[in-house]
C-alpha cells in the first residue's frame, strides 16, 4: 500500500506536529476543553486517550482484513470501548483523585473523534507496526496539546502549575480562565498563534523556493 | 492607471470616527467629573489606568499586526474610559488595566478592529472581570464626598463596603439617587451627569433617543406592573449608564429602527427579569451583552425588502 512513502518515524512525528489532533485537525475539542482546567488533569486525560489510541489502533489493524466493511464502525467502537473500560478501571483503582476530577469524561473517551478517526483513516489501512506508531504519535500529540492548554489555564486561573504555587500570595487568579469560557478563549488564542506562525513559515519557505 | 471605484452616496460631511468619539467623550465628561468628585482621587487613577492601557494596547497591537495605527480616532480612549467608569473606585490599578487590555485586544482588535467587534468591548471586559474577580468587582463603596444637601453619610477614612442600592431599594432617597450619593461604580452613580451627557449626545446627533428611552421605559413598565417603585428602579444600579452609553454603541446594535426597538425592549425585559429573580443584583451588563449577540439575527429578521429583488429564503 502507501507504506513505502512513509517511515515509521515520519508517521510517529506526524501525529505530534503536522497533524496534531488538537491544533491541526481540531478533533476531540470537547474533552480538550473539559479536562484542561489544570495541567495534571490534561496530562491524565491525554495519557488515558493515548493508551486507548495505541490499543485500538493495534487491534483494529490486526483485525482489518477480518472486519466486514459494512459493520466496521460498530466493530471499531466495540474495540475502542474495551480499551476505555480497561483504562477507566485502572484509573479508578490507582489514581482515584484523577478519576474524580475527570469524571464522566473518561467513559466519553469512547466517542472521542480522534480515536475513531485514526481507526477509520489509518489503522484500517495500515500494518500493525505503522498503526502503533500512528496511535502513539497522535496520542502524544493530544497529550502535549492538553498539557499546554492545561498549564496556561492553571497558571492564569489558579496561579499554580501541576498543583505547585507559582506566584506569591498577593496573586489573584483570573477565575474565568478555569471556567468553560476561558477554555474556549485560551484554545482559540493558541490556535490563532499556531496558524499565524505556520503561515509565516510556509510563506518564507515559498519565498526561498522561488 | 488607477481608477477609484466607490459606491454612492458620495456625501462629504465633517463627521468622522474621530469627531463622533470626541462627542462621546464630551458627553462622558459630566459623569467622569462627578465620579472623580464623589469617589476622590482613587477614581481618577482607575480611569487614567484604564484609558492609558486601552490606548497602549491598541497602539502596540496595530504596530505588531502591521495594521494602520488608528489610535487618533479616539475610540480606544472611549473604550478605556467606559471600562474605568464601569468599575468600583476601590480596585487595585491592575484591574482597570487588564479590563482595557481585554476590551481592546480580545474583543476589538482580534475580531478585526473598530467596527468589527460583535460585542461592546467595554461591557464584555466588565463581564469577564466580574466573572474572574467577583470579590473585587461586586463590592461597592459609598462615595467619600457627597453632592448637595443630603442626609446620606459619606464613607469615612476607611472606605466602607456596602451593597448596591438594588439590594435594599428602600434605603436611599430619590434626591441621593439622582445626585449619586449612593454606592456603585464610578460612572453609574450620578444620574444627573448621565442625563446631561444623554442630552448633549441627542443635541449633536451622536445617538437617537429611542434605544435609551425604550430600554429604560421597558424596565419602568415591568416594575410598575409588578408593583415595584418605578422611580427607584430606574435610578438605581447601572441602568441609566448602560442605556445611554453602552446600549447605543453603533456597531453592536441593529441597523434599522424596528430592530433597534426590539433590541431596546429586549434589554429592558432581561434587566427587569434578572432584577426580579434576584440571582444577581443587577442585570444591565448581561442584558446588553445578550442583545448584542442577538443583533445579527434581529438585523436579518427586520431587513427591508429591497425594491426589485425577491426575498431570499436562507
Amino acid at each position: 500500500m502507501h507504506e513505502k512513502k512513509h517511515s515509521l518515524r515520519g508517521v510517529f512525528v506526524n501525529g505530534i506536529l503536522n497533524e496534531n489532533p488538537i491544533f491541526r485537525l481540531v478533533l476531540g475539542v470537547c474533552p480538550t476543553l473539559a479536562s484542561t482546567t489544570s495541567a495534571t488533569n490534561g496530562l491524565g486525560m491525554g495519557l488515558a486517550a493515548t493508551f486507548v489510541l495505541l490499543g485500538s489502533n493495534v487491534v483494529i489493524s490486526l483485525l482489518r482484513n477480518i472486519i466486514p466493511d459494512k459493520v466496521r464502525i460498530p466493530a471499531f467502537i466495540v474495540v475502542i470501548s474495551t480499551f476505555v473500560t480497561i483504562i477507566q478501571m485502572l484509573i479508578q483503582a490507582f489514581v482515584p483523585a484523577l478519576y474524580d476530577a475527570l469524571g464522566l469524561f473518561i467513559p466519553l473517551i469512547v466517542v472521542n473523534c480522534i480515536i475513531l478517526a485514526r481507526a477509520e483513516a489509518f489503522a484500517a489501512k495500515y500494518s500493525v507496526l505503522f498503526s502503533a506508531a500512528d496511535g502513539l504519535g497522535m496520542g502524544l500529540g493530544f497529550t502535549g496539546a492538553l498539557i499546554l492548554i492545561g498549564s496556561i489555564r492553571e497558571m492564569i486561573g489558579s496561579g499554580t502549575i501541576f498543583g505547585n504555587a507559582l506566584f506569591g500570595a498577593s496573586f489573584e487568579p483570573m477565575l474565568l480562565v478555569t471556567m468553560a469560557p476561558g477554555g474556549f478563549i485560551v484554545f482559540g488564542l493558541i490556535l490563532g498563534i499556531i496558524n499565524t506562525v505556520t503561515e509565516r513559515v510556509s510563506k518564507r519557505k515559498g519565498a526561498q523556493a522561488s | 492607471m488607477n481608477l477609484r471605484l466607490s459606491t454612492g452616496p458620495h456625501f462629504v460631511s465633517r463627521e468622522s470616527t474621530q469627531t463622533l468619539m470626541l462627542d462621546v467623550i464630551i458627553a462622558l465628561i459630566p459623569t467622569t467629573a462627578a465620579g472623580i468628585y464623589l469617589f476622590g482621587t482613587k477614581a481618577a487613577w482607575v480611569l487614567a489606568a484604564a484609558v492609558i492601557a486601552a490606548v497602549a494596547c491598541e497602539y502596540i497591537f496595530q504596530k505588531l499586526a502591521k495594521r494602520p495605527v488608528r489610535v487618533t480616532d479616539l475610540s480606544a480612549v472611549v473604550t478605556g474610559l467606559l471600562v474605568g467608569l464601569n468599575m468600583p473606585a476601590e480596585v487595585p490599578l491592575w484591574l482597570p488595566a487588564i479590563g482595557s487590555a481585554i476590551a481592546i485586544l480580545l474583543v476589538k482588535e482580534l475580531f478585526g478592529g473598530i467596527g468589527h467587534n460583535f460585542l461592546n468591548p467595554a461591557l464584555l471586559a466588565r463581564g469577564i472581570l466580574l466573572a474572574s474577580w467577583p470579590a473585587r468587582m461586586s463590592v461597592y463603596f459609598m462615595p467619600v464626598r457627597l453632592l448637595g444637601n443630603t442626609s446620606a453619610i459619606p464613607a469615612g477614612v476607611d472606605a466602607v463596603s456596602s451593597a448596591t442600592p438594588l439590594i435594599r431599594p428602600g434605603g436611599y432617597e430619590i434626591y441621593d439617587l439622582l445626585l449619586g450619593n449612593i454606592p456603585g461604580t464610578i460612572g453609574e452613580v450620578c444620574k444627573i451627569a448621565i442625563l446631561i451627557g444623554f442630552l448633549y449626545m441627542l443635541f449633536v446627533g451622536t445617538i437617537k433617543w429611542h434605544i435609551p428611552v425604550l430600554f429604560v421605559g421597558t424596565v419602568a413598565l415591568i416594575t410598575w406592573i409588578t408593583g415595584g417603585d418605578v422611580l427607584k428602579a430606574v435610578l438605581s444600579g447601572g441602568l441609566l449608564f448602560g442605556a445611554v452609553f453602552m446600549a447605543t454603541d453603533y456597531v453592536t446594535n441593529p441597523m434599522l429602527f424596528t430592530g433597534q426597538v426590539i433590541f431596546a425592549i429586549g434589554c429592558g425585559v432581561i434587566v427587569a427579569v434578572v432584577r426580579m429573580t434576584k440571582a444577581y443584583p443587577e442585570g444591565v451588563t448581561f442584558a446588553i451583552l445578550l442583545m448584542n449577540i442577538l443583533t445579527p439575527l434581529i438585523d436579518r429578521m427586520t431587513s427591508r425588502k429591497v425594491y426589485g429583488t425577491v426575498k431570499q429564503h436562507a
